[in-house]
């Protein structure tokens, strides 16, 4: 490139064309690419439509259950909601606590390397959380549960919630634990970028007033991070929502109960998983339309993580 | 603070009043693990439940403590320091168990001859009575899951990574910040939130109506293919690649264009050859870790290329396997289902192998990362 010529080689005269037609072509063909996302989308969303349309509309003596669809798909998305939502509040206090030890408690040499162990847990495919919340988490929390149900059979309420045990642990509770761990570094790490762009200048005004790490914390990154937050919880709980294999496996299917220590209970996407090779016809797209009512949710969820941020967009580090 | 040094008289220390000596918090740890250690030895041995005691006792010993010598405000600073301790302990629980459960069953299995260089063909339930009543070893491996999830991952790496490339590029050096631009960012954020299982959903059923078209009205189960599962993982790895790059093209710095643009240098040379090159570390690094997302998705490829027994290598016919397929079939439907131990053997072997590959991809992006990245300050 670099050749020893001390005069400079001529400018391009003002009307040369030449590379003009690759100009044009390259920008085609990036925007092509980007029409090409909506493209897919736009199948995505039509296609989920027009085969639900079939079981939704269809006579309930035509469906598998033999009910009418909203009465088939309502349990199962009732139980993803439950397993999700407990997912999400195990998982936020946990994940927060965490991001803060990362980017305020621990010591700068440890801080680094944490950061690292808990990109590991992110790593590790949800098909292994299944493995391991079936065979062992499952199983070692049977003690527990056997104990809570025997605490709370007295105790009207609580005693609906953790009823009879479930012998092998494989509850919806077990299930949303193990999808709370799932979730836990994703929610950390977003947090974690957030807390650690608040102000150097806030922090040190606050301690220089005498507050402790604790009244710094809570003066000011939290205020400085609080939609962060909001976006990364809303972010998990989309995962939560949508995430099949670790239910699938942890999971032992039944009937809509509040009993969250006990058999029963389903979600959308282990429903699909377990059922979609073996069906056809009406089947299908009773699965498709189910699919299509968990794609609305995660979608409702997702948009009002964002509606959150870019309303405070200006004011909050998560821009 | 300046009253009680009054109070506390003249002999107190001014600077070291209202402090505790340093050993204070590993003394309270101490105690609190000898109380919860002593309870437990006296009643029957349970570690799970001596942990969370030791920790409670020191949350309330460390708490107290600092309220009544520090005053309140320290009081509540202990509490949630020690919290957000805890919690970090906490977090690692499940880690270290899981990597432990994985790694413990699955050297077994992996080490067993033959694992990564067979498939399951002709392995049935006889031979795996045979190997759980001791006769014979465990048969059979994971060479057509393998062969699966490489093949697969990478048909799907080849459709995605141009389109996400061509796009962030539109996004970021042409689009100028239009309507479009906003439609498109605001779809590459929906794509994100697709939940994997939907994504394979919509390949099974698209190539479905693709085959019964052309087949009239009979599929004829074509569309099972590794083709239809690598466009699922498609569907899920575009937006990461779209926006790992989009963010790694937007920190090339405008000089480095201008003074490309200044010396007569055509747009799409300028983005090829001064912006990509640039950025080409964070683009790669971001590229492995969508892929290394996508490897260990099992949900979509249940849906769209079945489960296999032999090794297939042609990705546009026939049913195929992979890795996280296999560890869902092994355990969920055995192979000998009276006698499940050596498919729960293979399961695990499987299970190392995808963590080790999935880790492996991590540390190369890691590395391509730090390896090449610019120079920047801050953390």
């Amino acid at each position: 490139m670099a050749a020893p010529e001390v005069v400079a080689p001529p400018l391009v005269a003002a009307d040369d064309s030449r590379g003009r037609f690759g100009d044009s072509f390259f920008r085609t063909l990036t925007l092509a690419a980007g029409i090409l996302i909506f493209g897919i989308l736009a199948l995505v969303s039509l296609y989920l439509i027009i085969e639900s349309l079939a079981a939704i509309t269809a006579s309930p003596d035509k469906l598998s259950s033999g009910q009418p669809f909203w009465a088939y798909v309502a349990p199962i998305a009732l139980g993803t909601l439950m397993c999700a939502t407990i997912a999400i509040v195990l998982s936020t206090p946990v994940s927060i606590a965490v991001a803060l030890f990362i980017s305020h408690y621990a010591p700068a040499r440890v801080s680094k390397p944490v950061g690292y162990v808990i990109d590991i847990l992110a790593a590790i495919p949800s098909v292994v959380f299944g493995a391991w919340g079936m065979t062992t988490f499952g199983p070692g929390l049977v003690p527990f549960y056997t104990w809570l149900s025997k605490v709370c059979a007295p105790i009207p309420g609580l005693n609906q919630v953790f009823g009879t045990a479930s012998t092998t642990g494989r509850t919806l509770l077990t299930a949303s634990i193990v999808l709370a761990i799932m979730i836990l570094p994703i929610i950390t790490s977003q947090c974690r970028e957030i807390f650690i762009q608040t102000p150097r200048l806030h922090e040190e005004a606050a301690l220089a007033l005498g507050s402790t790490k604790w009244d710094m914390i809570k003066a000011t990154v939290f205020p400085f991070a609080r939609n962060g937050i909001v976006s990364a919880v809303m972010l998990g709980l989309g995962r939560a929502l949508g995430e099949t294999m670790a239910v699938t496996l942890v999971l032992a299917p039944g009937i809509l109960t509040a009993n969250l220590i006990g058999v029963g209970n389903m979600t959308i996407p282990a429903e699909i998983a377990l059922n979609y090779p073996e069906a056809f016809g009406m089947r299908q797209s009773e699965l498709i339309a189910a699919g299509l009512i968990l794609f609305v949710i995660t979608l409702g969820v997702n948009m009002i993580a964002r509606w959150i941020v870019s309303r405070y967009a200006e004011f909050s580090g998560a821009n | 603070m300046a009253t009680n040094v009054i109070e506390n008289g003249a002999r107190a220390n001014v600077l070291s009043s209202n402090t505790l000596p340093r050993w204070a918090s590993a003394a309270c740890i101490a105690g609190s693990a000898a109380a919860s250690g002593l309870i437990f030895a006296l009643a029957s041995w349970n570690t799970p439940l001596f942990a969370i005691l030791a920790a409670l006792l020191y949350l309330a010993a460390w708490t107290i403590l600092n309220a009544a010598v520090r005053g309140g405000r320290h009081g509540s600073n202990a509490f949630w320091a020690t919290l957000v301790w805890v919690a970090f302990f906490l977090a690692l629980v499940p880690l270290v168990s899981i990597i432990w459960t994985v790694v413990s069953n699955g050297v077994r299995g992996l080490t067993t001859f033959g694992f990564l260089g067979s498939d399951m063909t002709g392995i049935t339930g006889v031979q795996d009575q045979a190997a759980a009543a001791g006769q014979a070893g465990v048969l059979g491996g994971i060479q057509h899951a393998l062969v699966g999830s490489l093949l697969i991952t990478l048909v799907a790496t080849l459709i995605s990574v141009p389109i996400g490339l061509l796009t962030s590029i539109w996004l970021v050096e042409y689009s100028r910040g239009s309507w479009l631009a906003r439609l498109i960012t605001f779809l590459v954020d929906v794509m994100t939130g697709i939940p994997s299982i939907v994504a394979g959903l919509f390949a099974a059923g698209v190539l479905m109506t693709y085959f019964n078209l052309i087949g009239g009205g009979y599929s004829g189960g074509k569309q099972v293919m590794g083709f239809t599962a690598a466009i699922a993982l498609s569907v899920l790895m575009i937006p990461v690649v779209v926006r790992s790059t989009e963010e790694m093209l937007r920190v090339v710095p405008h000089e480095l264009r201008e003074a490309s643009y200044a010396l007569g240098v055509r747009k799409w040379r300028t983005i090829l050859r001064v912006v990509i090159p640039t950025a080409i570390s964070g683009i790669a690094s971001g590229v492995t870790l969508a892929i290394a997302r996508v490897a260990g998705e099992t949900a979509p490829i249940l849906l769209t290329a079945g489960m296999a027994t032999s090794t297939n290598w042609n990705v546009f016919k026939g049913w195929m396997m992979t890795l996280p397929v296999y560890i869902y079939q092994q355990l969920m439907r055995p192979t000998a289902p009276s006698a499940p131990d050596p498919s729960t053997q293979r399961a695990w072997g499987a299970a190392l192998v995808l963590i080790l590959i999935v880790m492996g991809l991590n540390l190369i992006a890691r590395a391509i990362a730090a390896a090449f990245a610019p120079k920047t300050s801050g953390r």
